[in-house]
């Protein structure tokens, strides 16, 4: 299978389920989407995250109600630097759509989850921990993988791979 | 940091006298690893649950920027060392898909087949610490005889017991030896017999029956706003298999059943689990018998490294085999996500490409790691006793866990 552009114009991608329901609530929540190797991405407004993800698993004709993984991408040192990344999977429709909400370097701050999935607490918690990024509204955001005293977040791209010495 | 410190071993909360904060783990032979629960108790009831994990970290999501994409795969083996065919292959999958790579039948076969393997050999290993947690010793010796036989097919396709590395980007590291697919056939003509013998310790056992129906009950909503994934997940009467509803590596083309139950207790996930193996062993059987003829390597050779008898006798064969492993290959750029069934639940790998020999991120979507957070769930309000019960019925490993 040759690799086929990736395909960019929202009006292609309107009638996918995701991309319907988000038009829907609001479209200027929606800034970019991309549909690559049989892979739809939609990026968010990042203030407007938490009700996207919201209207999403509650969406009546496709709910994407199980949320399979939150993570970041550190684009250091371009700007905006970091991306938030969720996976979202209908159980029902055996759908798949990708979020993301780019934020800054000064402020890598968003609204948790967990109010709309509580599996989203410990995936928050891992993104805060190796990345540094803060989500608002998590009802614990300390750190999960390295030791509680642990300096700086190691999967940014400025961390050295062999730690600091 | 924990509101209780690591020394609090046995020291009432404050204002709550009637409770003690009991350590369970790291060093406890029923968390399968190092794996570390602070319980709240009141008399023998729990009352909090508080799972401590990282004691395993060992930064593979890290490492695996530093790498070329073909040296991470040795990596992916040591993350669930109970299935590590499952990890290499949700790897490759991921990278093939980010290559557009096209795989020849005879290795995606191969794949379900050694993938299946996997299964069995990891279920076999949760069976049989499962029962000795509960207290059946004997069922563990009897599924570690067989899964020792597993192993030794393991090695014979890849020299390597448990870190095999056998799927590598493109398809396999080698053909199967000679003899390999009678062997596996001797295996799968034994193992339903060997089924029905575990069954006969256990599924009529009043004892085991005491210890897990009604136990660390999940219901379907908690299951599925909670995260739990795999058996966890089926056991509380959700239908989904990612083999079955996006099928990957040609499971389309293989029949089989998925073992759902609505109990959500922890018999409801053995009985979800012990008729997997039985769907398992079919599904090797189907392999067996339409096995497709053909290289299992595809043909890439940018990509995938040269036969040794071309790279010795061919010029260009040569060049590439130092221009992979000197330089790497490059990836186009993009995203993946791919989601793989494990036998406990979906593991899924984000990879992200900038167009070079390395990738950009990789990103592992445990299922041990999702399963862990229904555990507090299963636990409060319950028995010590039970909460034992529960992490055997979750099939956690910790290495899964942390990464």
């Amino acid at each position: 299978m040759a690799l086929t552009p990736a395909i960019t114009d929202l009006e292609q991608l309107k009638s996918h389920p995701a991309v319907a329901r988000l038009l829907a609530w609001n479209a200027s929540a929606v800034t970019e989407v991309k549909f690559d190797r049989e892979e739809l991405t939609v990026w968010i407004d990042k203030s407007l995250i938490r009700e996207a993800c919201a209207i999403l698993r509650d969406s009546s004709d496709c709910p994407f109600d199980y949320l399979c993984d939150v993570t970041a991408v550190d684009w250091f040192p371009s700007q905006p630097r970091f991306e938030v990344v969720y996976h979202l999977l209908s159980l029902s429709k055996k759908e798949r759509v990708r979020l993301k909400a780019r934020l800054d370097n000064e402020s890598p701050v968003v609204e948790s989850v967990t109010s709309v999935w509580p599996s989203a607490n410990y995936f928050e918690r891992e993104v805060f921990d190796l990345f540094g990024i803060r989500f608002t509204g998590h009802p614990r955001l300390e750190r999960l993988l390295m030791p509680d005293n642990w300096e700086g977040h190691p999967l940014r791209k400025d961390y050295p791979v062999e730690g600091y010495r | 940091m924990t509101q209780y410190p690591s020394s609090a071993v046995l020291e009432p909360v404050a204002g709550q006298e009637k409770t003690l904060v009991l350590n369970m783990g790291p060093q406890h032979p029923s968390t399968h690893g190092v794996l570390r629960l602070v319980l709240e108790i009141d008399g023998e009831t729990v009352v909090k649950v508080m799972p401590e994990i990282g004691f395993l970290h060992t930064g593979i999501e890290k490492t695996c920027e530093a790498k070329f994409y073909q040296q991470v795969v040795p990596l992916t083996d040591r993350i669930d060392y109970l299935c590590p065919m499952t990890n290499n292959l949700t790897y490759c999958l991921a990278v093939e898909k980010l290559l557009g790579l096209e795989i020849p039948p005879k290795a995606q076969w191969m794949r379900v087949l050694m993938n299946e393997l996997t299964r069995i050999n990891s279920h076999l290993v949760w069976l049989g610490t499962h029962a000795m947690d509960l207290g059946a010793m004997t069922v563990f010796l009897y599924c570690f005889r067989e899964r020792e036989d597993v192993l030794r097919l393991f090695e014979m396709v890849s020299g390597q017991r448990m870190m095999t590395s056998y799927f590598r980007i493109g398809g396999l590291a080698l053909d199967p030896p000679l003899g390999f697919f009678e062997r596996v056939k001797s295996f799968a003509d034994r193992f339903l017999g060997n089924v029905d013998e575990y069954e006969g310790l256990l599924t009529g056992n009043p004892i085991f029956l005491m210890r897990v129906k009604g136990v660390a009950y999940l219901s379907k909503e908690d299951a599925i706003s909670l995260g739990a994934t795999g058996p966890t997940l089926r056991g509380s009467g959700v239908d989904i298999d990612l083999r079955r509803d996006a099928p990957y590596s040609s499971y389309e083309k293989f029949k089989f059943n998925v073992p759902v139950s609505d109990g959500g207790d922890v018999w409801a996930r053995y009985v979800c689990r012990v008729q997997e193996l039985r769907e398992s062993i079919g599904i090797v059987q189907q392999a067996l018998a339409g096995m497709p003829e053909g290289p299992t390597k595809a043909d890439a050779p940018k990509v995938v490294l040269p036969d040794r008898e071309k790279m010795k006798t061919q010029m260009e064969a040569l060049i590439y085999h130092f221009k992979i492993i000197t330089e790497g290959f490059t990836v186009p750029a993009g995203e993946v996500y791919q989601g793989v069934e494990s036998p406990r639940g979906e593991m899924g790998y984000y990879i992200v490409s900038d167009g070079t020999a390395k990738p950009y991120r990789v990103h592992m979507r445990s299922p041990s790691f999702a399963n862990m957070q229904v555990l507090p769930k299963m636990c409060e309000g319950r028995l010590i006793a039970d909460v034992i019960a529960a992490i055997g019925s979750i099939d956690v490993v910790v290495g899964d866990i942390d990464r």
